[in-house]
């Protein structure tokens, strides 16, 4: 299973470096959208305040495109047919696609927060950077299994574009809540404090460990005819 | 001689429609076998059982020895299937895709080269990005992957669909080979005049039955 994931995710991080879809796209997008709402909520005080969930609903909003790309890769020449009817571990292939994807997604949260920082005013304190680091790293592990496993529930489905963001967004609101919360308390928002961000990222780590035992044993039987 | 395939009063069912109705069929190693027969006979349903990819509801059935109502993982493991997609990666090369596929089955660096020399891939065609390949070109590198995955069955569902002339000619030339160096092939086609000039012995489907209709 972890030769396979190995296998999968380097073979996923390969394709991204040779068609630079998420730097030449994705990345311009997500800043466009933090951009945007820079605009739409105008003070600087509320853009402050409510940076935390700003970047992470422009991550939310770039996870859709990077996973269906991600899909997108496997399904062109029918190379997922080609996993499946070849016999390779699914669970592999789960944990491989979900590994190049939360690496994506680390990558473009980097930036994400950066621009916060510049735009929205937010404030990095050195007291909250274990909680900060922690939670982007839960959170964004969370967000990778799950957009993973729905990415391939949909992938084989007509008009999958637009059934994924439907099928995905409901699932993912605890990974926001908590994340934005435990940003929140990293970042001392609205007078937030460190310690107000643990329980939260508590719930992120029980989302995780759900979604890894859960998508491991349920990704073979989805994408399954 | 080895049978690589077996089928006895198989019955086999897709959604609510029978594909096979009590079918019978023994193929030995090295052969390669025409399935002949109009649209919707169950030509690619067969494959699809062949592959393991689809239950054996009745009868009896063994392909490379694994039967394929109880066993269809190791079915999957040591045949391929070849559709109407070539199951390539278009932003990787060549051998980047020859050496991934044959990586999902541990092979080696060796093993890798072999097959694409096989394939006549091994030389110019080595870094050449999938994406620019012909449709010829790609056919030969999704066998090539085939060969790596050490596929000792191949499935082909109209494998001369969309290549010109040469690249049709290139392929029978290359599936000969294949069959010379100890693999099995199994190839549904509409091309009679074409397929048939390939085949070793040609089998015809129709309404869910297998006929024997000669030999190619």
């Amino acid at each position: 299973m972890f030769r396979i994931a190995r296998l999968v995710a380097a073979k996923d991080l390969r394709i991204e470096l040779r068609s630079r879809v998420v730097t030449n796209q994705v990345l311009p997008f997500a800043v466009i959208v933090m951009v945007m709402f820079a605009f739409a909520l105008n003070t600087d005080e509320i853009v402050t305040r409510v940076a935390p969930g700003l970047v992470w609903l422009a991550t939310l909003f770039s996870l859709l495109t990077l996973v269906q790309r991600s899909f997108a890769i496997e399904t062109s020449d029918g190379a997922m047919d080609a996993m499946r009817s070849a016999g390779v571990d699914p669970a592999g292939l789960f944990l491989g696609k979900a590994c190049a994807l939360a690496a994506q997604l680390a990558v473009l949260e980097v930036v994400l927060l950066a621009l916060a920082v510049v735009l929205y005013s937010a404030k990095l304190h050195p007291g909250g950077v274990v909680l900060l680091v922690t939670t982007f790293l839960t959170a964004t592990t969370g967000l990778a299994l799950v957009g993973t496993l729905y990415g391939g529930l949909a992938a084989g489905v007509r008009g999958r574009e637009t059934l994924l963001p439907l099928l995905l967004l409901p699932v993912v609101a605890p990974v926001l809540i908590g994340a934005t919360r435990a940003t929140e308390a990293a970042l001392g928002t609205g007078g937030a404090v460190v310690a107000d961000g643990w329980p939260w990222l508590g719930l992120l780590g029980v989302f995780v460990a759900l979604f890894s035992v859960g998508g491991t044993l349920a990704f073979g039987p989805l994408i399954e005819e | 001689m080895e049978t690589v395939v077996q089928l006895s009063n198989a019955v086999a069912v897709l959604g609510q429609f029978p594909v096979l109705a009590g079918a019978n069929l023994t193929v030995q190693r090295g052969e390669i076998v025409l399935l002949q027969g109009p649209n919707g006979a169950g030509k690619t349903s067969l494959l699809r059982l062949f592959a393991g990819l689809l239950p054996l509801a009745r009868g009896e059935g063994t392909v490379l020895g694994c039967d394929l109502r109880t066993n269809r993982e190791s079915v999957r493991k040591r045949v391929g299937l070849l559709g109407h997609a070539n199951g390539l990666y278009n932003d990787l090369n060549v051998t980047e895709n020859v050496r991934f596929w044959g990586a999902t089955v541990g092979a080696s660096a060796a093993e890798v080269d072999a097959a694409m020399q096989r394939m006549g891939l091994a030389q110019r065609l080595a870094k050449v990005p999938v994406s620019r390949l012909s449709a010829g070109q790609k056919r030969r590198t999704a066998l090539a992957c085939l060969v790596a995955r050490r596929a000792e069955l191949w499935l082909l569902d109209e494998p001369h669909a969309g290549l010109d002339a040469a690249g049709r000619d290139e392929l029978d030339a290359t599936l000969r080979e294949a069959t010379s160096a100890g693999a099995t092939i199994i190839v549904a086609s509409h091309e009679l005049e074409r397929a048939g000039a390939l085949a070793t012995r040609l089998v015809e489907v129709v309404g869910g039955q297998i006929r024997e209709s000669g030999a190619g």
